[in-house]
Parts: C-alpha cells; sequence; structure tokens
C-alpha cells in the first residue's frame, strides 16, 4: 500500500474518533483513501445505507428525488406535493430547471401545488379530498397534458390508496394521472425516489407519446434537468452533430416526449444515478440502447462526442470531428484566459447525482485538482466510476456529515469546496471559497460548449474574489495595509 | 489579452441559434396551438375564472405559509449552544436547512433521526437514541430541542419515554435538558410550531428556577424573520433603559460577523438567561399567533403579566412604548420621540406618493395586522389581504382594524387562501401595489403589479433581513421601500413621456 493511501487512511482514523463506538464503526466504511486501481480491497467504500441518526446527513428523501428531481421538470403536467404544506413549499422552483412555456397556463413548472394535508385527513384518509383535487384542477387548468400525484410521508403511513384514485380519474379525463410512492420515509436518501419515479415513467407514460416520424439519427437526451439551461447546451451540440432529439428527459421535458424516448436509436444518459433504471428498462423491452456521457469540461466533451459519434455513420463521426475542430480554438481560449489563476488550486467535493466524478475532468482542464470527493447517496456503481478517475489517495466520502467535512477542510485545506446549499454558509464563514455544484449557485449552463466558459469564469471568481482577504480571522492582531485572512 | 465575453443563462438563451431551438423542439413536445394558450390565458384574467378559482376546497395552488418543524427548529436555533433536534426522517430537515440557509445566507445546523420504513413499523425508539447519543458526542449541545416530522406523529412517537430511556441508558447526560414539542405538519403552520417549541423550551428550563423577581422584561419576538428586528429591539430596549431578555435571539444564529471561523453555535439566548424568564415582571410578545400557547402557558403556570405589543408602523408602535414605560416604570426618551419625529417626517414629505395607493398584501397573520395598519397611516388603501395561515381570530381582528380607519374601507381579508386566489384578485380588481414574499414575483411578472419584498422567505433580494421594520426605524425602511418603488414604478411608466421628472 502505498504512503498516500496510508496517510489518508491515518487521517480518516483519527477524523472518526470522536464519534460513539456503534457510529464509529459504521461511519469508518463510508470514507476510504483512493485507490485508483481497484486492488486495494479496504479502499471501497459502502454506499446507499441507511444515514445514522444524529450525525446530521446532508442528505434527503425519496420525496426530493422524484418530486424535486425528475418529475418536477416536467413542464405540462401538474405535480400534486399530495399531504402536508411543507415538503412542497421546501422544494418550490429550487431547482431551476429551465423551460419555455407560460407558466400556469400550458405549463406549471414553477408553481406550488398541494393538498395541504389537515389532521382531518390523517384521520380520515386523504383519498377524497384528492379526487376533488384533480377534479377542480382540470377545470382551472384545462391545457394541463397529465397530473402527478406525488405522496408525502403521511398518504404512506395512514395506507390511501391514491392508485385506485388516479385509474378513476385517468379514465375520466383520458390524460395521465401518475401517482407516485415517494414517500420521504422510503429508502435511505434522495435515490430510491429516482427509481421510485422511473418506474412510474414506465408503468404510466412511456411509449404512449406521439412521433410522426423516425430517422437514423434520432437520440433522446435523458438524465439532464436542464438546471440553468444544462440541456439547452447540450441539446445543441448534439443536433449540431447531425442527431436529432426526439425527447429531453425531463429538462424542459412535455409528457409527450416521456411516452417517445424508447423510439429513439440510443439514449443519451448524462445523469446515470437517477434515471439509469429506465434506460435499462427500454434496452429490455425496446431494445433501445444506451450509452453514458460527460459534457463537462472540453476533454470530456471530446472524448465524448467520438464516443456518440462511434454509434453512428461516418456523416455523423465527420461532423463530431468538424464540431470538435470548430470549438477547440474557443475552449482553449478559455483555457488560456483562466487556467494562469486557477492552476494548482485544489478541489473538494461533495455533491449528489453525476457531478463529483463528472466535473473533475472540466476541473482538470483548467489545472485544478479535485482532492476529495464524494456522493450524497451515490451506489457502489457510481463509486466504481470514480476511483479511476482521482488520484491515489484522495478522499473519498459516502454520506458525510457536517462534521466530518469540516475536518477535511481544516486538514486538506483546499482551495476551494463544491457543495450544496446547507454546507455554502458554513464555508463562507470559514474563508473557504465555495461554490454551489447542485445549482450552480444561480448560473449555468455548465454543460457543453456554451456551459464551460461560465464554468471556468464561476470557478475563478469563487477562488479568486478579493472579498476572501477581507476576512479577519479571529484573534489575528489587525495591521494596516496587511491583507489579511487566507 | 482580449478578454473573451462570457455569456451565461441570462443572456445566452436570447441568442437565435437557441431560439430557433426551442421552435424546433416543439415538434416533440406536441403542444397546444398558440391561440388556445392565448384564449386560455385571457379567459383565466376573468371573473368568470375567479369564481371557479374560489371554488376550490381541496387544493392549494402557490400558498404562503411553512410547516410547523420550521417553525420549532428556527425556534430552537434562537437559544445558546441548542441544537434543534428533529425525531423524524432526513428530508425534512434537509429541507429545513435549505429554505432557511437560502432566506438568510446564513448556515444552520440541525439534526435528524433520519427514520425510515423500519421505524415506521416498529416506532423510532431506536432512532432517537442513537440520534441523542451522536448528537450530544459530535456536537456538544447544552440543549437538545426536540420537534417532531410527521412520521413521528403519524405512527405516535413517545418522545418523553424515548428521552428517558436516553438517559437511563447514559447516552445523554442526566442534566441536559431536552425540551419537547408535538409539530405535525398537518396542523398550523410555522407559526404554530414555533409556539409549541417555544413552550416546550420555557417549560423545560425554567423548572426549578422560580425565585425572587429579576426586574426584566421577557421579549417573545415570534416567528420574525428580520435579524434587523431583534438588533433593533434590544438598542430600544438599551435607550429605554430597560432590562430584558429575548426569548429565542436568532439575531446571532443568522446573521454572525464573518471572522474567519465557522462557529456551530454562533449566539442566542444564553441558557441561564432563558431559565431565569420565569423571574421577569412581565412578558412580551410582538406577535400575536405564534405566541397564542406560550403567552397562556406563562400567565398560568409562571403567574406572569403578558401583553402582545406589535411594533409595526407608527401607531403600533406608540402604544408599544406607551405599555413598555408602564410595565418597567419608565420614562420614554427623547431620543425614542426623535426618532418617531424623523419617521413621521418622511411620511409627510413623502405622502403625495402614497395616498391612495392601492395595496395587495400576503403573509403571516401578525405582519399583515402590522403592514395593514401602516399602510392607513400613510394614506394607502388596503384592498386584498391573503393570508394562508390565518384562522378565524385573525379575520376577526384584521376586520375590526379595518374598521377603525376610512382608508381600510375597500379591505377585504381573505384566510386560507393563497396566491393563485390572489392573482384573480388582481386580475378582476387591480392594485397599485403588492406586498409579499419572493414567490410573489410571479404575481408581478403575470399582472403586473409592482412588488414590494416584505415577509418570509426573501431568496431573490439580498439582505433585506437584517433591515428592521419594527419601531419608528422600522417604519422608516419600510417606507422608504414602498415610495422608492412608486417612484420607480413611476419612471418606467413615464420614460417615454414628457412626466420622465427628475425632482419627484
Amino acid at each position: 500500500m502505498s504512503t498516500a493511501i496510508k496517510d489518508t487512511q491515518k487521517m480518516i482514523e483519527e477524523i472518526l474518533d470522536a464519534y460513539p463506538e456503534k457510529a464509529k464503526k459504521e461511519r469508518a466504511k463510508h470514507l476510504a483513501a483512493n485507490d485508483p486501481t481497484g486492488q486495494c480491497s479496504t479502499c471501497q467504500v459502502k454506499s446507499n445505507v441507511k444515514s445514522r441518526p444524529g450525525v446530521m446527513t446532508v442528505r434527503g428523501c425519496a420525496f426530493a428525488g422524484a418530486k424535486g428531481v425528475v418529475w418536477g421538470p416536467v413542464k405540462d403536467q401538474i405535480t400534486i406535493s399530495h399531504g402536508p404544506i411543507g415538503c412542497g413549499q421546501y422544494s418550490w422552483w429550487a431547482r431551476r430547471n429551465y423551460y419555455n412555456g407560460q407558466t400556469g397556463i400550458d405549463t406549471f413548472g414553477t408553481m406550488h401545488i398541494t393538498t395541504d394535508f389537515q389532521e382531518k385527513d390523517i384521520v380520515y384518509g386523504g383519498d377524497k379530498g384528492l379526487d376533488g383535487a384533480l377534479h377542480e384542477l382540470k377545470e382551472l387548468f384545462p391545457l394541463a397534458k397529465g397530473i402527478g400525484i406525488l405522496s408525502e410521508c403521511p398518504v404512506g403511513l395512514i395506507g390511501d390508496d391514491i392508485e385506485s384514485v388516479a385509474r378513476k380519474v385517468q379514465k375520466e379525463f383520458k390524460i395521465p394521472i401518475v401517482p407516485v410512492r415517494c414517500e420521504g420515509f422510503r429508502g435511505v436518501s434522495q435515490s430510491l425516489g429516482h427509481h421510485i419515479a422511473n418506474d412510474t415513467i414506465r408503468d404510466h407514460v412511456l411509449g404512449k407519446g406521439r412521433l410522426d416520424k423516425t430517422t437514423p439519427y434520432d437520440v433522446a437526451l435523458i438524465g439532464d434537468y436542464n438546471i440553468g439551461g444544462d440541456a439547452w447546451a447540450s441539446r445543441k451540440m448534439l443536433e449540431e452533430m447531425g442527431l436529432r432529439v426526439i425527447a429531453q428527459w425531463t429538462g424542459d421535458a412535455s409528457v409527450n416526449e416521456m411516452g417517445i424516448a424508447h423510439k429513439s436509436k440510443l439514449n443519451l444518459i448524462h445523469c446515470y444515478r437517477s434515471m439509469n433504471y429506465i434506460c435499462r428498462h427500454m434496452e429490455e423491452e425496446y431494445g433501445t440502447p444506451w450509452a453514458e456521457f460527460n459534457f463537462f469540461g472540453p476533454t470530456k466533451i471530446y472524448q465524448s462526442l467520438r464516443k456518440i459519434a462511434s454509434y453512428f455513420d461516418d456523416t455523423i463521426k465527420e461532423n463530431a470531428e468538424k464540431m470538435i475542430g470548430k470549438y477547440k480554438p474557443v475552449m482553449d481560449k478559455v483555457i488560456e484566459q483562466f487556467k494562469p489563476k486557477l492552476e494548482g488550486k485544489k478541489v473538494m467535493l461533495y455533491v449528489g447525482g453525476l457531478r463529483p466524478r463528472h466535473t473533475i475532468g472540466a476541473y482538470e482542464d483548467l489545472g485544478m485538482e479535485v482532492i476529495a470527493s464524494g456522493y450524497e447517496f451515490g451506489h457502489s456503481d457510481d463509486y466504481k466510476r470514480t476511483y479511476p478517475v482521482m488520484k491515489e489517495g484522495a478522499v473519498i466520502m459516502d454520506d458525510a456529515t457536517l462534521y466530518e467535512m469540516e475536518e477535511f477542510t481544516r486538514r486538506l485545506k483546499p482551495d476551494m469546496v463544491g457543495s450544496g446549499i446547507k454546507e455554502k454558509y458554513s464555508y463562507h464563514k470559514l474563508g473557504v471559497p465555495f461554490r454551489q455544484m447542485h445549482s450552480w449557485d444561480y448560473s449555468g449552463p455548465y454543460h457543453g460548449f456554451d456551459g464551460f466558459p461560465v464554468f471556468a469564469r464561476d470557478m475563478d471568481m469563487t477562488v479568486n474574489s478579493p472579498t476572501w482577504n477581507l476576512i479577519r480571522k479571529h484573534g489575528v492582531p489587525r495591521k494596516s495595509g496587511d491583507l489579511l485572512g487566507r | 489579452m482580449k478578454l473573451m465575453k462570457i455569456r451565461d443563462h441570462n443572456e445566452l438563451f436570447e441568442a437565435r441559434e437557441y431560439r430557433e431551438q426551442f421552435e424546433n423542439k416543439k415538434e416533440f413536445e406536441d403542444p397546444w396551438p398558440a391561440e388556445r394558450v392565448k384564449e386560455v390565458a385571457e379567459w383565466t384574467k376573468t371573473e368568470e375564472y375567479k369564481e371557479k378559482n374560489f371554488a376550490r376546497k381541496n387544493i392549494k395552488i402557490n400558498p404562503v405559509k411553512a410547516c410547523q418543524p420550521l417553525g420549532a427548529l428556527f425556534c430552537a436555533s434562537g437559544f445558546a449552544d441548542t441544537m434543534p433536534f428533529v425525531q423524524g426522517a432526513q428530508g425534512c430537515v434537509a429541507y429545513f436547512r435549505s429554505h432557511l440557509n437560502r432566506h438568510f445566507k446564513e448556515p444552520l445546523a440541525a439534526i435528524s433521526t433520519s427514520m425510515t420504513e423500519d421505524a415506521a413499523v416498529f416506532g423510532g425508539l431506536n432512532n432517537m437514541l442513537e440520534g441523542l447519543e451522536n448528537a450530544y458526542s459530535l456536537y456538544k449541545p447544552k440543549m437538545l430541542a426536540v420537534s417532531t416530522t410527521c412520521i413521528a406523529e403519524v405512527i405516535g412517537d413517545d418522545l418523553n419515554s424515548y428521552v428517558k430511556t436516553a438517559r437511563e441508558k447514559g447516552l445523554i447526560p442526566e442534566d441536559l435538558p431536552v425540551p419537547q414539542a408535538h409539530t405535525p405538519s398537518f396542523v398550523g403552520s410555522q407559526i404554530t410550531g414555533y409556539d409549541n417549541e417555544m413552550k416546550a423550551i420555557l417549560s423545560t428550563i425554567t423548572t426549578g428556577k422560580k425565585s425572587t423577581p429579576n426586574g426584566k422584561v421577557n421579549v417573545i419576538p415570534g416567528f420574525d424573520t428580520y435579524t434587523g428586528n431583534y438588533r433593533e429591539m434590544k438598542r430600544l430596549f438599551g435607550i429605554m433603559g430597560v432590562e430584558h431578555t429575548v426569548l429565542a435571539d436568532v439575531s446571532d444564529t443568522f446573521d454572525s460577523p464573518n471572522t474567519g471561523e465557522y462557529k456551530l453555535y454562533p449566539g442566542g439566548t444564553p441558557l441561564a438567561d432563558a431559565a431565569d424568564s420565569i423571574n421577569a415582571m412581565a412578558t412580551i410578545a410582538l406577535q400575536r399567533y405564534s405566541t397564542s400557547k406560550t403567552l397562556e402557558y406563562i400567565e398560568k403556570e409562571w403567574g406572569q403579566k403578558t401583553a402582545v405589543l406589535p411594533p409595526i408602523g407608527i401607531r403600533n408602535t406608540d402604544t408599544f412604548f406607551e405599555e413598555i414605560s408602564k410595565i418597567s416604570g419608565k420614562p420614554i426618551p427623547q431620543e425614542i420621540e426623535d426618532e418617531r419625529g424623523r419617521a413621521v417626517d418622511a411620511l409627510v414629505d413623502s405622502h403625495p406618493y402614497v395616498h391612495g395607493k392601492r395595496f395587495a398584501l400576503t403573509g403571516d397573520p401578525d405582519l399583515l395586522l402590522g403592514l395593514v395598519s401602516f399602510i392607513m397611516e400613510m394614506g394607502g388603501i388596503p384592498v386584498h389581504i391573503v393570508c394562508t395561515n390565518g384562522d378565524k381570530k385573525f379575520e376577526e381582528e384584521m376586520t375590526n382594524l379595518l374598521t377603525e380607519s376610512p382608508f381600510g374601507a375597500e379591505g377585504k381579508v381573505y384566510i386560507n387562501r393563497d396566491m393563485w386566489h390572489l392573482r384573480s384578485l388582481l386580475f378582476t380588481d387591480p392594485v397599485d401595489l403588492l406586498i409579499g414574499n419572493s414567490y410573489a414575483k410571479f404575481l408581478w411578472r403575470d399582472t403586473g403589479t409592482p412588488l414590494i419584498r416584505i415577509g418570509f422567505p426573501l431568496f431573490d433580494r439580498h439582505h433585506l433581513h437584517r433591515y428592521p421594520i419594527i419601531g419608528y426605524q422600522g417604519a422608516l425602511n419600510m417606507f422608504t421601500q414602498i415610495v422608492n418603488t412608486v417612484l420607480d414604478e413611476l419612471d418606467r411608466k413615464t420614460m417615454n413621456t414628457t412626466s420622465f421628472d427628475v425632482i419627484r
């Protein structure tokens, strides 16, 4: 075992010492020193298991995965947060899944629609109210193409039969009414919510859309939620390659697109974690192949364009090369502009979905190094894809707690951290440059050739903002003209 | 080197190639014909639509309320060295934290016991025990303030016996205060949760602390998300020379100085002071609807005098100081009288721009009562008052308030209604100005009514919560916000006319 791995392991052991025995034993399985070769057996983390109570996990729940991630962005269906007021309130337009349409008329993405359960609903059940709610919605929003019923905790606990309500109303309305059993207590994180949502796509909308003709170049863009317009930047590239994007899941998606993706020649999946289930289903059921790709940063983009093109004829392959030729000078210019300011900077990532591994190449394009990375709700297949792209001895963390992140920061001294809103402001207090890597800190897109310049600009402003230097560390004596702080 | 022009989403998607992409994508979207969309859009502005909209009983659309545990967690976070501890599902706590992070742009620590399916079947005892042990070891709190989410409430977890078991097993110290509040999200709203947690904390922490009167006044701000209000209140009590204890003081929790270090517990009411609150001469609440159970408890159990004195607007603030003066026996200092004079001077100077302006408002009950009172004082006309989490008592109080002034004649209060109802009202009976939280910006976009952001949450404008809206200074702050919104709007409207005045 190398020293790099041993040093990291020693650091992890020290950090774990603060835990009570049981939690320590459990948490030890989720923190590891990276071995890119995959030979060191102690270097694999355990994942997708329950969080320990009381440790302050960053994780969310199945509702967040199903409503917040997968179904919420489908623009022309109404998404009901079915249950008490809170879940829908806190997930209201928080993920910036951009879409075109007239909100409240033919699209509903930025609306918070809830059955607002009261005590009587818990006592007598909420099915009758749900039936009433569906009818009221149909009357007020006649252009809705579907209605999703996204269950919150009490719905499952009191034994409501939302499926039967949905079946009955669907017969009446003749639009999909989709019951989604994504109660927050199910599973161990957002992840099961993705899976449940995928299953309901399969059962209620897939195969039911209208597509007048097909071509040999039809693809579907899967697992891109169009955060800050990411999917649009990706779509632009696929179209420029000569491909025809027949469905976009689920950023800026319409119900119709949810029904036709299986007709594509190739399903292109960006966020593997949240939509691999439905891709596997389409492969088994319809024989639609699928491929993973990565549109973060030029190195990965060039590789991905060639990989995608390899599934098609020479025209597409030539187009991919042409595109690389056309955009490389632009990408080089971005690197030329920003790399000198970012070279050698160390990054710590703790995010979800695809980002803990997919963004590494983009950082490396700018000369930065990801020294620690982890997933809120990853599975072993995510980690298997991560070990080879990180350096030996880098920290791998699964379902990290606030305490662990603070300790890693103190010891590893990253130049910037990329994580979520709950972590953001504690890093600001620490004086450690921070970027939200779920929502792109309200910026974006970060995908594709149009996204990389924005990514580079944002990382530069994060690391090099002069505001960090204004922070006067507690206890450090004041000196005039001295740039205190970092 | 000439720097590249970098276009992010704000500009990028306006470019021709993207407009074309969006147009072409419609081939796969099976969209409605544009005429049909337009027709429905127009229809939603009609009286007919409004009637349908107001007839709905089973669904809320863009409501203005959060849930109980968020209020409980907010309350707990205002006590020093206290970890908010939620018996329930972890997703809820992730949501509460994110929501408050986004409003204050500050960190917030809070614990959940990560209850999942097995807990739903077997009960949450094991989650609670391990949760208490881990939270205490890792985060070393001096109080763990428990609230609950739906799961624990639906299955009926017995918090008190769980905590007792944890103590017996030695997982937490015998003397660690662990107040417990039941805060199901299907009852009330965040203001109810605040009240329940406050009562739980005070009743726990003051047990056995009754001794000689301390001569102080307790101040309970209620679910008040303006850190500036807390600092303002302390300043004003300082000027009055009235010793006081703020319960719970979130000002440092949600507005702490950047010193290059992260503090898990950046401030809050010291627990000793909170424990001594039982010996105060009186308790003043600045909100009624987020403190009613707590005040009832204080009167009944502590035998203490209580009063609700909401200091929003000029006359409310007048009453506030008069009552504080009576309670404390201290006169109102000239300094405060001068502040009043300056605020009133501003109202007088700018009155032509707000007199007769018609307002729509949405928010929590106490905020709305304060705002309506203030609007009528400045000669504004409150018209649509929408309160999702208001009850019958609030409705009555608001209706009475409106009858107190001729400017209230047009005002109508709507409880248990939401911003989609308000949308209909704004189309069928338009007003000049809208007051609401950040989500009201969708009403601004749909109806063109200028939005003044007062309330919670405020996500899309920065730092507003640092500026007080209570007291005379707060009245001046709000008034400045209001009058300048009117003037901004006037500029926008007159920019291509001769009325584009530079002196207004």
